[in-house]
């Protein structure tokens, strides 16, 4: 673990010294990402195939960012691509692969096991109290979980003694990312977002991040918001910048929206099982690299195969059917 | 009827579930047996997702693969987030946790990290603890579901993920581990239970037709023995016709 990660005081600085507006947010993927330097510790919103803000992902590798740290609690395709990309140094996570079908990710046993990437495992509760610490500008939390595993030595966790009882209690480092990439299901052009279904840890991320990056399924008015403000979960005055992407989490799932596209990821993982990890790089020329918007990325999947997956999320939820853009092309 | 592995596993599994309770299950067959429990014996169970999940209907057919997608949480009652769920146990709200695991040692703790002594340079990396570790460590008691195989049966892991009762003789406690611990592991070959003071592992059940001496053959440590060992009554037709209705397109069961 980097001290970095849980100096509380320095973070509480960071947020001091910005600018905190409540203006205009709207920008394009290009210049969002921008904001992302070399060596940054980057923490990645979702969870798992669940509403991973993948077209920031795909900016991130096309900037050809170097030396990050990732973390996620449970980490997916994204990390296989940031990892291959050569983007990452250390992944700190609970869990990494795609999902039981697809068995142990080759990705991560070809990089972690040769050295390339440093893995550091922490329980996911304990991640999840990392950013809720993060998010309450505090240096640690305390808790039951994580003691007497071998878990403890591996990112460093401490202990400390109630003060009241004289218990041994986990004390869960904060974690204070330097970036945040989210994806939303709604936001007003001032960045006031709005999540539906699984709120995941995206909240505590964006509150215990210094720059916060998110892209949106919507753009609403801001009316829209003050009609519903208790649905709104991330500030506008904690957002840098704000970026309109339908699907921005193809070919992960967006709750009520659209599916995960579990066909995408068998032939992405047969590819990698004939060919091994150079198959990750003709994936990322194929869907990063190439195309050079979001638009052209969605158009390698086509309508036909989004709208099947939005249909199957309507289904599940019960919800609307799909994000805006295919309900206006279904009306 | 006949059954295979898959569906002995969550048939006994579920059996190990009483109403008016919850449980924090993972998907496969954890969570098929959960939803088992709940729709023949105890339909006032309540299931506990790590994705953030409350209380979710499985939709046949729509097994999910993973803790966090729409599958999982398909008619829930509640969708707290992942960190809250996990709140629920800290606080003592959830009394069984059902866990599999990669490898697992006479005392119950499981691998799912690391094959190798070395963490940061393993012969094989797993995908790692997910919530394992924090339903070890917060559920009131935790069941493991593994197929019973000698490699997965060592006589110390590589690597602690999950505590179970760490090495006996009171480490958990000492370690900060107030509350919970594995009581059971329902495998292929029988159910495995611990020694009240040693807490070391030991033949409390085998299935029908399976003798003890199988299952110390197939366990890569010494196992003791239950003052009075049973023998549990195979999956009726009930049973498994209600399982297999839940995984009609057989993506857990085989």
């Amino acid at each position: 673990m980097n001290p970095a990660e849980y100096d509380f005081i320095a973070a509480r600085r960071r947020i001091e010294g910005k600018k905190k507006s409540a203006g205009e947010k709207l920008t394009s993927l290009d210049d969002a990402v921008a904001r992302v330097r070399d060596g940054d510790q980057l923490s990645v919103g979702g969870c798992l195939f669940s509403r991973t803000p993948m077209a920031l992902v795909r900016e991130v590798l096309r900037h050809r960012r170097r030396a990050l740290t990732l973390s996620r609690n449970l980490t997916c395709t994204e990390g296989e691509f940031l990892m291959a990309a050569g983007a990452v140094t250390r992944v700190v996570t609970a869990w990494m692969s795609i999902g039981l079908p697809w068995g142990v990710s080759k990705i991560l046993r070809h990089y972690v096991e040769s050295g390339a990437v440093a893995l550091e495992e922490w329980s996911h509760l304990a991640l999840g109290l990392r950013f809720r610490a993060g998010a309450m500008g505090v240096p640690f939390l305390p808790a039951l979980t994580m003691l007497g595993s071998d878990l403890v030595g591996v990112g460093g966790l401490k202990t400390v003694q109630d003060p009241y009882t004289g218990e041994t209690l986990a004390a869960v480092p904060a974690l204070f990312p330097d970036v945040a990439l989210l994806h939303v299901h709604r936001a007003d052009r001032f960045g006031n977002c709005q999540i539906d279904g699984y709120p995941h840890m995206d909240a505590d991320i964006a509150r215990a991040a210094t720059t916060v990056l998110v892209t949106t399924e919507e753009i609403v008015s801001e009316e829209e918001t003050r009609r519903y403000p208790d649905r709104t979960v991330i500030p506008g005055f904690v957002v840098d910048a704000l970026v309109l992407a339908p699907f921005g989490s193809f070919p992960h799932e967006c709750y009520g929206l659209y599916e995960a596209d579990y066909d995408h990821f068998a032939e992405y993982t047969a590819a990698i099982d004939a060919r091994g990890p150079a198959a990750v790089g003709e994936y990322l020329e194929r869907y990063v690299y190439g195309p050079p918007t979001w638009n052209d990325y969605l158009d390698l999947f086509g309508g036909e195969r989004l709208a099947r997956q939005a249909k199957r999320a309507a289904e599940l939820t019960g919800a609307s059917l799909g994000p805006p853009s295919v309900r206006a092309a279904l009306a | 009827m006949t059954f295979n592995a898959a569906e002995l596993l969550a048939v006994i599994a579920a059996r190990q579930l009483r109403d008016d309770t919850t449980v924090f299950a993972g998907v496969g067959v954890p969570l098929l047996a959960a939803a088992l429990a709940k729709r023949r014996h105890a339909p006032r169970l309540t299931m506990v997702i790590e994705g953030g999940i409350i209380g979710p209907e499985i939709a046949p057919g729509r097994l999910p693969v993973s803790t966090n997608e729409m599958r999982a949480g398909h008619r829930a009652t509640m969708l707290p987030g992942i960190t809250d769920a996990f709140l629920f146990a800290q606080r003592g709200f959830v009394d069984v946790g059902f866990m599999g695991g990669a490898q697992i040692d006479q005392y119950g703790n499981i691998n799912t990290s690391v094959l190798g002594p070395d963490y940061w340079h393993p012969k094989v990396r797993l995908p790692g603890t997910g919530g394992a570790n924090d339903i070890a460590s917060l559920c009131r008691e935790v069941i493991i579901v593994t197929p019973h195989e000698k490699r997965r049966f060592i006589e110390r892991v590589d690597f602690v993920t999950s505590p179970a009762w760490l090495r006996g003789d009171g480490s958990r406690r000492a370690a900060g581990l107030l509350f919970g611990g594995v009581s059971r592991v329902v495998t292929t070959l029988g159910i495995l239970g611990f020694d009240p003071d040693s807490k070391r592992m030991r033949i409390e059940a085998t299935h029908p037709g399976v003798s003890a001496d199988t299952l110390r053959l197939n366990t890569g440590f010494p196992l003791l023995d239950a003052p009075r060992i049973e023998v549990t009554e195979p999956p009726s037709d009930e049973e498994l016709e209600m399982l297999r209705a839940l995984d009609p397109e057989r993506r857990f069961l085989g």
